[in-house]
Formats: structure tokens, C-alpha cells, sequence
């Protein structure tokens, strides 16, 4: 397997204040493409900063990040915006979904900056929220979704658009056992069948369970 | 789903918000409409004034008469084609709330030098041949329900007495600038009363309006009207009639300034009461944008979102306010007294100020909500607790 992500000597620090707070410090990782890769550690540990500076929504502070063969480190915000809009595809904890548009239209969105027609974005929405099992749900609003749905949903609205990499931070942490269950068992055959990598911040075991292979952060370093 | 679609939708997240801010933006505009129709009211007669009509009168004020005698001298003047006069007569119709202009004028100059007058011919003649008769305009008709035939009496104060005047011609105002609230009726009626009961007054005129022929010679021929009677007894001010007019809108400057103030100070407050929901709305929404940036949206999208949201609450208002307007104006020059704003109407200009000011406010109050939306980061988005 040929590495998809490249993480070189990363560090990052913020500053608050007159304070600087270091989170990752001199972190390096490699990621193959088809893996799905669990991050862990405890809160403060800088697991979603890592997760948030692969994905391209965070800059470091210093060292490189590759991704699918794009040094992210080194675009401007605006090439950045382009370039997630092409490569990432990202779950939040709390779905973060639009409240006044429909699922269809949550999940539509990043077509919106895509060069597709009406008919073809619709047929892309279609099969997306057929991959998650909430084909029949598409015109209902956020409001009408379990949590359960509304993850699901914005799984469907990070894979939509066929991207590189998909990240998740704790996909699975504001929903029950039975919800979060479905999630790990749609993430698990996303990765299986879809072939895509997943990157996914936990801090449950049994989500890291899911992953293949699981990396423990402590204090911004890699244990 | 197109962006219009989200805007529109986010437009209407909060209902009641939006239809306050909107029902606060018409009122906004009606306001604006109001004070600025008022405002072009009081210049209408600046606006109706002719490029080719001189006004002579008494050089230290305009309430000093002047000697009739002047008429025959004026008239000698190359450059003059007609010469008319007029005093401002005053009085009280019915009572003393009911006021339009009430003039004594030349009988049978006066048409000639004021076209845009519109008579018919046999009502001019009817007119000049009875001493009594007077010509009203046409808005003063429909208001008291006059019709030719009539009697009009007004009860004297500059000239004391009962004055009954039986109407023999009403006036169709020519232009939509044209004054059609005007009482006219002969100067040598009054005039020949005057004599006997006050003669100090008689043969006195208020003020000379003079028919030039080339608008361009209009400062020349007043300087030379003026220089014919330097060092007399009554000296004279010749000017144009659009320069007699702002002389009279100068006196009343202080007021029309104020309400031009108030009229872009209501639009001030509704900037800041649209710029209040549109900041409320974007700081509501912080943790959507940082969603929609980490999806690829860039500045630009944002940019047209909140502006856009910001320009359809300011359009329905502005529509909704010039809308509501045009009755309202109508309502108001039906209600207040013809004689105070002959012309009350809502001007083009009005509505191009209104329509404009709708897109400033729209867009201004935008500009705080995009350079917030713009200049918080991502991860501090997501970390935003509204």
C-alpha cells in the first residue's frame, strides 16, 4: 500500500492571550491509502489538531503535511478551500447539518461548488443517501432525523462528493449505543467496500475497535 | 438547491424577526417618502417658475409696495414684451384655516404673462369685462365644490371689509408643476375701493412680474429695470422668477434642512436596526459557516450569502414601504390644505432615493456580519457557543 498521508515533524502551538500553549510537538505519521485509523488519547492529548491540520481546516505551526500528494501546508486559504472541497469529506460529532434545508439539500451542498448539473447532482445526493439507508428520509429537515439519521446524513454529505479521505471526529459520541453501533458498522463498510480511508478521533475503545489500526496521542505525541 | 434558495430560506429562520425588521424598514421608507415628498413640495414652486419671468419689488422688502405709475416705464424697457401685476390680497374664505393664494391681479395682462394658466377664451373674456369677477384654479374648484357662477366672498384683513366675488373662470393647470390653487381677481376693484376708503394706499402694486424675451437678457434688463428708479422714493429689486422664489424657500431654509436630515437619519436608524438582525443572524449561525468553509465554500460564497440575506429583507421592506407610500401620500394631499403644497405628489426622484437607499441599507448593514463571518477561523468557529 503506497502512503496517502505524510505527516513530517509537525508541531503546533496556540496562542491565547500572551500565552502559548504547544499541542502537537515534532509529530510524525504515515497513513496508507484503504486504512482506517483510529486516533485516541485522552481530552487535551491534540487528537482532533491532528485530525484538523490533515484535513486542511488548521495550519501548522511547523513541519509538512502531504495528502494524496499535496504538500497542504503550503496553500493559501483559498486553495486550501478548493482543495478540501475536492479531497475531504468530514463527520462531526454533532453532524453539524444545515437546520433549514432537507436532507437532500444538506447532502447537495458541497455539489453546489462542484461543476455538475441539476440531474447529476441529484442522481450523486441519490446514491449517497442510499449508501447510508435514508433514501427514503431525503426531504425531511434535521429536526425530523433521530441523532442516529443525522449522522447519517452527514456521512452521506462528507462521501458525496467522492473525496480522497474521509475524517470523522467523534463520529459516534453524541448518540446512543445502538446509533453509534450503525455508524461504526457504515464507516466500517465505507472503508471495506468503498475502499475509502478514514481517519476517525475517539475516545470510546469500542469505536477504535472498528479501526484497523488504532494510535494513541498523549500530551501531542504519538505513543 | 440553488444559493438564492438558502438565502431565501435563511431569510425566513426566524420568522418574526424577519417580518419586524421588514415591517421596520417600510415604515422606515414610508417616513423617508413622506418628508421627502414634503420637502419637494415646498420647492414645486421654484420647480413651476419660468426662465422668462422677471419679478420687480420694492427693493427693502417685499411687503413695500410699489408706485402703479411704474408700469408705463417698466414697459419701456427693450427686451419687454408684457408687464403684469399683482398684490398679495390675503383675507379669509369661510375661515381662517381655509388658505390658498388670494391675488389681485391685472385683469388683462395677467394670462399673457402666465400661460401655463389655461383658460378658455370666453371665460378670459367673461373675466376682464366684469369689475367683481374673479378666476380660480381648477384644484380650489373641486375642493369647495365651486362651479363657474359662484360667489366666493372673502372677509378682508391686509383690506378690510367684505369682498364678494362671483367666479367666472376656473383655470386647468398646463404643467404637473403648474399651482392650481390660486384665487385671482382685478386689481382696479380693489383698488378703486381702496381709494375711498384709505386713498394713502391707492394705486400701489405689490410687484411687477415682467414677460422677457430672451431668458438670457434676464440680467441685463433687471439691472436696467432697477437703474430707472435708483435714488427714488421706492428703489426696486428686479431678479428672476426662480431666484424670487428661493428667496421665499430661504426664509423657511432652517425647516427644509431639518426635515432633509431627519429624512436620511431615519434611514441612518434603520441601517443600524437591519445591521443589529444581520449581525444577530450571523453570529448565530458561526458554527454553520465554519461548516460550509470546512465544505469548500470560500469568502466570496459567504460574502453573497449574508448580503444577499441582507438585500432580500431590505428589498421587501423597500417594497413594501414605496408600496404603502403612494397611497398614503395620496391620502395626506387629499387631507392637508390645497393653498399650504399645491403640488403634493410622490416625485421620481423620491422613489430613486427610496429604492436606493433600500440597496445601501442592505448592503452597508451587511458589512460588520462578512468581515466577522470572514475573519473567524474554522476550529474557533466550531468552538463558538452561540
Amino acid at each position: 500500500m503506497s502512503s496517502i498521508i505524510s505527516v513530517k515533524d509537525v508541531s503546533k502551538t496556540y496562542s491565547r492571550d500572551s500565552f502559548s500553549i504547544p499541542v502537537l510537538n515534532n509529530l510524525s505519521l504515515e497513513v496508507d491509502e484503504g486504512d482506517f485509523l483510529a486516533l485516541m488519547g485522552p481530552s487535551g492529548s491534540g487528537k482532533t489538531t491532528l485530525l484538523n491540520l490533515i484535513a486542511g481546516i488548521d495550519k501548522p505551526t511547523s513541519g509538512a503535511i502531504t495528502v494524496g500528494g499535496t504538500d497542504i501546508s503550503k496553500l493559501n486559504e483559498s486553495a486550501l478551500a478548493k482543495w478540501r472541497a475536492q479531497s475531504i469529506g468530514f463527520v462531526f460529532q454533532f453532524y453539524n447539518l444545515i437546520p433549514v434545508l432537507t436532507a437532500f439539500e444538506n447532502v447537495e451542498l458541497p455539489l453546489l461548488l462542484a461543476p455538475l448539473s441539476k440531474s447529476e447532482r441529484k442522481k450523486h445526493v441519490e446514491t449517497a443517501l442510499n449508501v447510508v439507508g435514508l433514501d427514503d428520509r431525503m426531504d425531511h429537515y434535521p429536526k425530523q432525523l433521530s441523532g442516529g439519521q443525522e449522522q447519517r446524513v452527514a456521512i452521506a454529505r462528507a462521501i458525496v462528493t467522492d473525496p480522497l479521505l474521509l475524517v470523522a471526529d467523534e463520529p459516534t459520541g453524541d448518540l446512543d449505543k445502538n446509533s453509534a453501533d450503525e455508524i461504526l458498522t457504515l464507516l466500517d463498510r465505507l472503508n471495506k467496500e468503498f475502499k475509502k480511508t478514514i481517519i476517525m478521533v475517539t475516545h470510546d475503545p469500542h469505536a477504535a475497535e472498528k479501526a484497523r489500526i488504532t494510535r494513541n496521542l498523549d500530551k501531542g505525541y504519538l505513543v | 438547491m440553488k444559493v438564492f434558495k438558502l438565502i431565501f430560506k435563511n431569510t425566513l429562520r426566524h420568522k418574526l424577526r424577519t417580518f419586524l425588521t421588514i415591517l421596520g424598514i417600510a415604515i422606515a421608507v414610508v417616513a423617508f417618502g413622506l418628508l421627502r415628498t414634503v420637502v419637494t413640495a415646498w420647492h414645486a414652486g421654484v420647480e413651476a417658475s419660468s426662465a422668462n419671468r422677471l419679478i420687480t419689488r420694492q427693493a427693502v422688502s417685499f411687503i413695500f409696495p410699489l408706485p402703479l405709475a411704474y408700469k408705463n416705464k417698466i414697459e419701456n424697457v427693450p427686451g419687454i414684451s408684457k408687464v403684469t401685476y399683482a398684490n398679495w390680497f390675503s383675507g379669509v374664505y369661510i375661515d381662517k384655516s381655509q388658505f390658498f393664494a388670494r391675488l389681485a391681479v391685472d385683469a388683462n395682462t395677467i394670462f399673457d404673462v402666465y400661460p401655463e394658466f389655461v383658460l378658455s377664451k370666453e371665460e378670459k373674456e367673461n373675466f376682464i369685462k366684469e369689475r367683481n369677477a374673479c378666476v380660480i384654479g381648477a384644484d380650489i374648484a373641486k375642493q369647495y365644490n365651486l362651479k363657474i357662477g359662484d360667489q366666493m366672498t372673502l372677509e378682508g384683513d391686509i383690506y378690510p371689509g367684505r369682498w364678494a366675488f362671483v367666479i367666472r373662470g376656473i383655470y386647468q393647470p398646463r404643467d404637473k408643476t403648474t399651482d392650481g390653487t390660486q384665487m385671482l381677481f382685478h386689481w382696479d376693484y380693489v383698488n378703486e375701493r381702496i381709494k375711498e376708503e384709505s386713498p394713502g394706499r391707492a394705486n400701489r402694486v405689490g410687484w411687477y412680474i415682467v414677460k422677457i424675451d430672451d431668458p438670457n437678457q434676464s440680467g441685463e434688463i433687471s439691472a436696467k429695470i432697477d437703474t430707472l428708479f435708483k435714488n427714488s422714493t421706492a428703489e426696486t429689486k428686479t431678479e428672476s422668477e426662480r431666484a424670487f422664489q428661493q428667496g421665499f424657500l430661504a426664509s423657511t431654509s432652517a425647516i427644509i434642512t431639518a426635515m432633509n436630515v431627519i429624512s436620511f437619519v431615519i434611514i441612518g436608524i434603520i441601517m443600524l436596526v437591519l445591521g443589529n438582525t444581520m449581525i444577530m443572524s450571523a453570529r448565530e449561525r458561526t458554527r454553520e459557516y465554519a461548516v460550509m468553509k470546512t465544505l469548500g465554500f470560500s469568502g466570496r460564497h459567504l460574502t453573497g450569502l449574508i448580503m444577499g440575506e441582507s438585500l432580500v429583507i431590505s428589498a421587501i421592506g423597500g417594497g413594501l414601504g414605496l408600496f404603502l407610500t403612494f397611497p398614503i401620500v395620496q391620502g395626506f394631499s387629499k387631507v392637508i390644505p390645497k393653498g399650504f403644497f399645491p403640488i403634493f405628489q410622490l416625485e421620481p426622484i423620491t422613489v430613486i432615493l427610496a429604492c436606493s437607499a433600500a440597496v445601501l441599507i442592505g448592503v452597508l448593514s451587511s458589512i460588520f456580519p462578512i468581515q466577522r463571518a470572514l475573519n473567524t477561523r474554522i476550529v474557533d468557529g466550531f468552538r463558538f457557543v452561540g
